[in-house]
């Protein structure tokens, strides 16, 4: 097999870190160690009506040549998510645009019918668009055909650091649809995100883990490696599970004459 | 009186520029919204606030 | 190879026999095969150059005992691992392999195995297909059922407890045209509830039109994917056009079929990457139809009428049934159907491991279904386009499916 450059490609644009950083829940003065220490090249941030007792602007702690992802959290249907987008692009972050559209403020679980009707929209009007979903096999694949650029499926409830919980949906989404699948949202450990990057996920993305771990600069360290080892695994082909025992039975291949 | 963020202010017949400065907000980090419409920045001088005017001012902040 | 089926019949004349010989004495003389004819529809789609990169690329000597176990042990087969199934090092794993093509088996279709007979009502065709007993320069009785003709024969077999059919015709657009067809497909649906078809490749707007007759399964044989060889086999007619034949069946979809089936005559060219691309052919476009079903079918060359001097590429029973095992792993949601061609302990075998459609009552000539359902004679039948080595009767099939411990099903198929 030739020896390729192992990059991730979103929209046309090229990546080598596979891990997107969220910036939300933890201090400014934080988010470039924790950029550096993740190796991060994508990081996602969030539009919200501005106060004008801060004044600091979180895009000065970010890290010159950082691709930014503002998402559209707080959108509850496709009208508010693509309106958040334009907000988003005037701010002047480019056209990545990660859709979250979420109609339950109980579960925060994000609406499939609506964000595919955002993804058609937003990708017309020239968006890389990155939408946040429910691991579903049928809406995966009309996202594919409303133009996403890569599919970012749930692993479990967004913040609760529960893993794979929809281990079996995302495979199916790995295997059957030709864009990065990028687990994003209930990852809580680095072995969590190994375990995703190995089954052949694209990128993980995490927030919550960080934020709440007792070191976020050494925890963003430790999903990087976590995420390069499960690429690594991936490309190698795992090897040989002994659980599979073989039952002993007749052959089933007497009956052949030759 | 102008809806801003939410709130009714006594704005009417500022710039929208006089205003921004006047509240204290930093022109480089915010997009504005004026009437449902994103208002390009070159515009914000010319731009005079009207009774009934809804406007939204956002900006970036942390998020997943 | 080529020579060896050449047959030149005394019936035909001065004319026709200067032609005939030049088509397979001068490669300059044929048709461009990637040329489409003025009537035949072009439809925009990536499938093809994607399966025959991946065809040309394919070099199964480089796969190890390593890559099979790998493959054997990986829960979804990946294209690389398909790869390894197909090579010759996977020939040792046999046992292995069946073991887990039975486990897929089981997994989509439980123990089932569904039953269908062929039904062919013209052996007309305008092709030049060198090893095929229908070609038009085969000395052969040639006939054409009329719609009486077909009912009496639909009749015949529907008494027989069949309830799935596969109507066939020679490749003659003139002689058995859409209508004709169509009207076949209308008579089908009185006696039978599930109808395919295995006829010339037509455009979208023509299998729209047979689905709404009644049909709801296209099957097209792309008999190799490798061109050059294909080029050499196909000499004249409509078939000679390569690309339009790799499409069917996605007109076929595009024109409302819910099924479609997919094949090489393995022997032609190179078993193995013949195997692969038929497999790929049915993986990308479950991708892009995933609402569809899909099918293999496994022909090897078979002795026709005028020609029993043929010696195909050597594809033996366990080649065979080593491509059948990794189709099954690569693609465990696809129908495979072994025809009447196999013989009666290899189909009884295979359909324990990954087959899940057999023929019975089989009947390859034309207009001859009472004589061999009763053994009464027939005043006119037309000859058949092969041999078939399993004779079994529906009847016989079903007691021995049954024997086997697999469940037969005539039907469980709802059109809608």
């Amino acid at each position: 097999m030739e020896k390729q450059e192992d990059c991730l490609v979103i929209g046309g644009h090229r990546f080598y870190s596979r891990f997107i950083l969220g910036s939300g829940k933890y201090s400014l003065q934080l988010i470039e160690a924790a950029v550096r220490d993740a190796g991060a090249e994508i990081v996602t941030l969030a539009v919200r009506r501005a106060n004008t007792k801060e004044q600091e602007n979180i895009l000065d702690y970010i890290p010159k040549g950082v691709t930014l992802l503002p998402n559209t959290s707080g959108a509850r249907n496709a009208d508010e998510a693509v309106r958040i987008a334009h907000l988003a692009r005037e701010l002047g972050c480019g056209d990545f645009v990660k859709i979250e559209i979420m109609r339950d403020s109980k579960y925060l679980l994000p609406d499939n019918g609506e964000t595919i009707k955002a993804t058609e929209r937003l990708a017309k009007e020239g968006f890389v668009v990155m939408p946040y979903m429910y691991p579903d096999l049928n809406v995966a694949r009309d996202l594919v055909e409303a133009g996403a650029a890569a599919v970012m499926p749930l692993a479990a409830p967004i913040g609760s650091n529960k893993g794979l919980a929809t281990k079996e949906f995302i495979q199916i989404l790995i295997d059957e649809i030709d864009l990065p699948i990028i687990v994003d949202a209930g990852i809580g450990k680095p072995s969590e995100a190994c375990a995703a990057m190995e089954m052949g996920a694209a990128a993980i993305m995490a927030n919550t883990a960080l934020a709440t771990a007792g070191n976020l600069p050494l925890m963003a360290a430790a999903f990087k490696d976590a995420i390069a080892a499960g690429r690594k695994a991936y490309l190698a082909g795992l090897g040989r599970v002994l659980t599979r025992g073989a039952a002993a039975s007749d052959p089933l291949t007497g009956f052949l004459h030759d | 009186m102008v809806r801003i963020n939410g709130e009714d202010k006594a704005a009417a017949g500022k710039s929208l520029c006089d205003y921004l400065q006047e509240a204290g907000y930093d022109r480089r980090a915010i997009a504005v919204e004026y009437n449902e419409v994103i208002l390009p920045k070159q515009d914000y001088e010319t731009t005079v606030l009207q009774d009934g005017d809804v406007v939204e001012i956002v900006c970036f902040m942390g998020g997943g | 190879m080529e020579n060896q089926f050449f047959v030149d019949s005394e019936k035909l004349s001065d004319g026709a026999l200067a032609k005939k010989h030049q088509l397979e004495q001068d490669p300059a003389s044929r048709k461009d095969p990637l040329e489409y004819f003025p009537d035949m529809e072009q439809i925009d789609s990536p499938v093809r150059a994607r399966v025959i990169a991946a065809m040309e690329a394919y070099d199964y000597a480089s796969y190890t005992a390593a890559d099979v176990r790998r493959a054997l042990n990986h829960d979804s087969c990946t294209v690389e691992d398909f790869k390894a199934l197909l090579s010759p090092a996977a020939q040792p794993f046999l046992e292995e392999m069946a073991a887990r093509a039975r486990l897929e088996t089981s997994r989509h279709f439980g123990n089932t195995v569904y039953l269908f007979t062929p039904l062919y009502i013209a052996n007309y065709c305008e092709n030049y297909c060198v090893y095929c007993g229908f070609n038009c320069y085969n000395d052969i009785k040639r006939l054409q059922l009329d719609a009486g003709q077909i009912e009496h024969e639909m009749q015949v077999i529907a008494s027989s407890g069949m309830e799935e059919i596969l109507l066939l015709t020679g490749e003659s657009k003139t002689k058995s045209n859409v209508s004709y067809i169509g009207e076949a497909c209308k008579l089908a649906r009185k006696y039978f509830k599930n109808v395919g078809l295995e006829i010339y490749p037509v455009n979208t707007e023509d299998y729209r039109y047979l689905h709404e007759c009644g049909a709801d399964y296209v099957t097209v044989f792309q008999e190799t994917y490798d061109l050059k060889k294909y080029e050499t086999l196909h000499l004249l007619g409509h078939k000679r056009v390569w690309p339009y034949r790799f499409e069917a069946q996605e007109r076929a979809l595009r024109g409302g079929m819910r099924g479609v089936g997919f094949s090489a005559l393995l022997g032609l060219s190179d078993f193995r990457k013949d195997a692969l691309a038929t497999a790929l052919h049915v993986y990308y476009l479950q991708r892009k139809y995933p609402q569809a079903e899909f099918s293999l079918s496994c022909p090897r060359l078979r002795p026709i009428i005028n020609n029993d001097k043929i010696n195909p590429l050597d594809v033996g029973e366990r080649q065979l049934c080593q491509i059948l095992c990794a189709y099954r792993i690569f693609l465990p949601f696809a129908g495979i159907t072994v025809s009447s061609r196999e013989s009666a302990a290899f189909r009884n075998g295979i359909a324990k491991i990954c087959a899940t459609k057999i023929s019975a009552g089989v009947s390859t000539g034309i207009g001859d279904h009472e004589e061999k359902y009763t053994g009464k004679d027939e005043a006119r039948t037309g000859d058949e386009q092969f041999e078939i080595c399993d004779t079994r009767s529906l009847e016989a099939m079903y007691a021995d499916m049954v024997a086997e411990g697999l469940q037969p099903v005539l039907n469980d198929y709802l059109y809608v």
